[in-house]
């Protein structure tokens, strides 16, 4: 099996599990996070804790079982504590989670996302249905792996609503609004996987899947996008991370 | 009142009278506590423990201006907004959920500049409810920093008096009315729930009127032979009425589970008919059944049963896969 068989959101679930190491803590939305989370357990990381906002901490996952939302009942499934939307994430705020996934309607040079509204706030041409819990996991995890499908009206200059902070404007602006903590180690998108400059704080291409060139990320991107000399490839998805993705969700549902 | 004013939120509970006896009355009883123009905290979150039997109740009752708030609102926004009921929406999210894509109505009165929808991130609403709950203006936190939702809602920064580090403060919030659904609670107001608590422990406790629906009313003993369970006090509480199914179509942990098919039929409608099909739908769901018995009677015992059934193998020992 070969790249080619992948669907967007497979590669997305597989790289994204890829980044997940062993003994950590992983806040998990549903959809394509938790799928990445539990594929991460299934392989290299046996010992990932999962939270879910809703108010879940160490669930499992039962195959065909994937829960829409994160606070029904399926997504409580085999868990090991079940507490309220607020301590659950105070845990974060506490600094107990390593990982959080996120993801955006747009995203700009500096790993900002906007999942509120495109144009403005009060009259947007469309509103989106909102941070939810996206702003608390980029605020507070220690880490936060952003997936999002790589397109250029997604991957614009600036913003139009800054509803999760990622580098602010750059350099060192994160830190001085406060987010002592907390940082965007990895965009992971259907093209590619990228990070940001040590000190501009602006967004670089690192990796790009098999059979995609820097030159096709460039054409998805709306902003001027650092492409070092040296760009990785990736590792295609392996037969064993697809058929446990296919596994877990037989129906399709989020894999697509 | 100022949201985040604690003196007279403490005030108005302190002017309560003290009423040591029997909260237990019926859903519409319930729901005339509401005002027009109050502030109204919705328990649950999404689909999950929704007090749905009283929302109906206020619906059906009319009332205007209200300001709504909870976590993550679903599709009960909706029916607020397009019955002419909502003046403003709090939360951090809206729609029915992720399968169901961004909210047709939300878009339509919001890009329209019909009803305001104030958001605030999941954590920060929540610690809205908790300053509220524990009597004082506001609560520090780390989260929302530097993000466009600080002037949202006009949460502030201050240096923190200790470290000098940057905070963010959270203003109390203080709902005239929370609604809320629960597993049990007995007639004087003692509430338990199972599975997630949610915010309501906090909503309960930040707003003036506190009114519950309860999938089953049990007796006194019964409550205390299972003290650690009870989450709300009966002095928090100002009605309580038995509503089994309280929250159908929406899910009540371990009882039954949401019903998916009737969000599709709604979303569906909503697809080919905007709007009108959600005037249709409360005509239909809302206004017309005459009590909450005859609302259930309109999906019938089978489906309810099978909801039953659903859940119980959803949270059933939870055997390893």
């Amino acid at each position: 099996m070969s790249r080619r068989d992948a669907t967007p959101a497979e590669l997305l679930a597989v790289m994204g599990a890829r980044l997940l190491k062993d003994g950590g803590r992983v806040f998990a939305g549903v959809g394509v996070p938790l799928l990445a989370s539990v594929l991460a357990q299934r392989t290299r990381a046996p010992g990932l804790t999962l939270v879910i906002e809703g108010g879940i901490i160490g669930r499992q996952m039962k195959p065909g079982q994937l829960p829409i939302s994160t606070n029904e009942m399926r997504t409580a499934y085999r868990g090991t504590m079940l507490l309220g939307i607020t301590d659950t994430f105070l845990f974060a705020q506490r600094g107990f989670l390593d990982y959080g996934f996120i993801g955006g309607a747009q995203i700009d040079r500096h790993g900002n996302l906007n999942s509120t509204a495109i144009g403005p706030y009060d009259r947007p041409r469309v509103r989106l249905p909102g941070s939810g819990g996206a702003n608390d996991i980029i605020s507070l995890c220690r880490e936060v792996i952003v997936l999002m499908p790589h397109e250029r009206r997604r991957f614009v200059e600036r913003v139009d609503f800054v509803t999760s902070p990622g580098y602010l404007d750059g350099g060192d602006s994160r830190l001085k609004a406060g987010l002592r903590f907390g940082r965007v180690s990895a965009v992971v998108t259907t093209l590619g996987i990228l990070g940001f400059d040590e000190s501009t704080k602006a967004m670089r291409l690192e990796a790009v899947h098999p059979g995609v060139t820097p030159e096709d990320v460039l054409k998805q991107t709306g902003f001027d996008l650092i492409v070092p000399e040296r760009v990785e490839t990736t590792e295609p998805p392996t037969v064993q991370e697809l058929e446990i993705l296919r596994t877990l969700d037989p129906e399709r549902r989020f894999l697509g | 009142m100022n949201a985040a004013d604690f003196v007279e939120a403490r005030r108005r509970l302190e002017a309560k009278p003290r009423v040591a006896g029997e909260k237990l009355t019926t859903l519409e009883a319930a729901a005339r506590r509401v005002k027009d123009g109050d502030h109204i905290a919705i328990g649950g979150c999404l689909y999950s423990r929704t007090p749905m039997a009283l929302v109906r109740e206020v619906l059906r009752l009319r009332r205007r201006r209200l300001t709504l708030s909870r976590n993550l609102m679903c599709y009960e926004g909706e029916l607020f907004m397009v019955a002419g009921a909502a003046e403003k929406i709090l939360t951090s999210w809206m729609s029915i959920g992720l399968p169901w894509g961004v909210s047709k109505i939300l878009r339509e009165y919001v890009e329209g500049g019909r009803v305001p929808v104030e958001e605030w991130s999941h954590l920060a609403l929540g610690l809205r409810y908790r300053a509220a709950a524990m009597g004082v203006p506001f609560l520090p936190t780390l989260t929302m920093l530097g993000s466009d939702l600080m002037p949202v809602g006009q949460a502030k920064t201050m240096p923190c008096p200790f470290t000098g580090e940057t905070l963010c403060l959270v203003p109390a919030l203080f709902p005239d009315v929370a609604i809320l659904h629960v597993h049990r609670a007995d007639r004087f107001g003692n509430c338990q729930i199972d599975g997630y608590p949610h915010m309501d422990a906090d909503i309960a406790r930040a707003a003036t009127t506190v009114l519950v629906s309860a999938e089953e009313i049990i007796s006194e003993e019964e409550i205390r032979r299972h003290p650690d369970r009870t989450v709300i006090p009966g002095f928090v509480v100002d009605a309580v009425a038995e509503a089994p199914f309280g929250s159908y179509p929406h899910e009540c942990y371990g009882l039954y589970e949401a019903d998916f098919d009737h969000f599709d039929v709604y979303a569906g409608a909503i697809e080919a008919r905007g709007s009108t099909a959600v005037t249709e739908y409360l005509d239909r769901f809302v206004f017309a059944p005459p009590t909450h018995a005859d609302y259930l009677a309109l999906f019938g015992e089978d489906a309810l049963a099978r909801q039953r059934a659903r859940a119980r193998e959803l949270t059933r020992s939870h055997e390893p896969a």
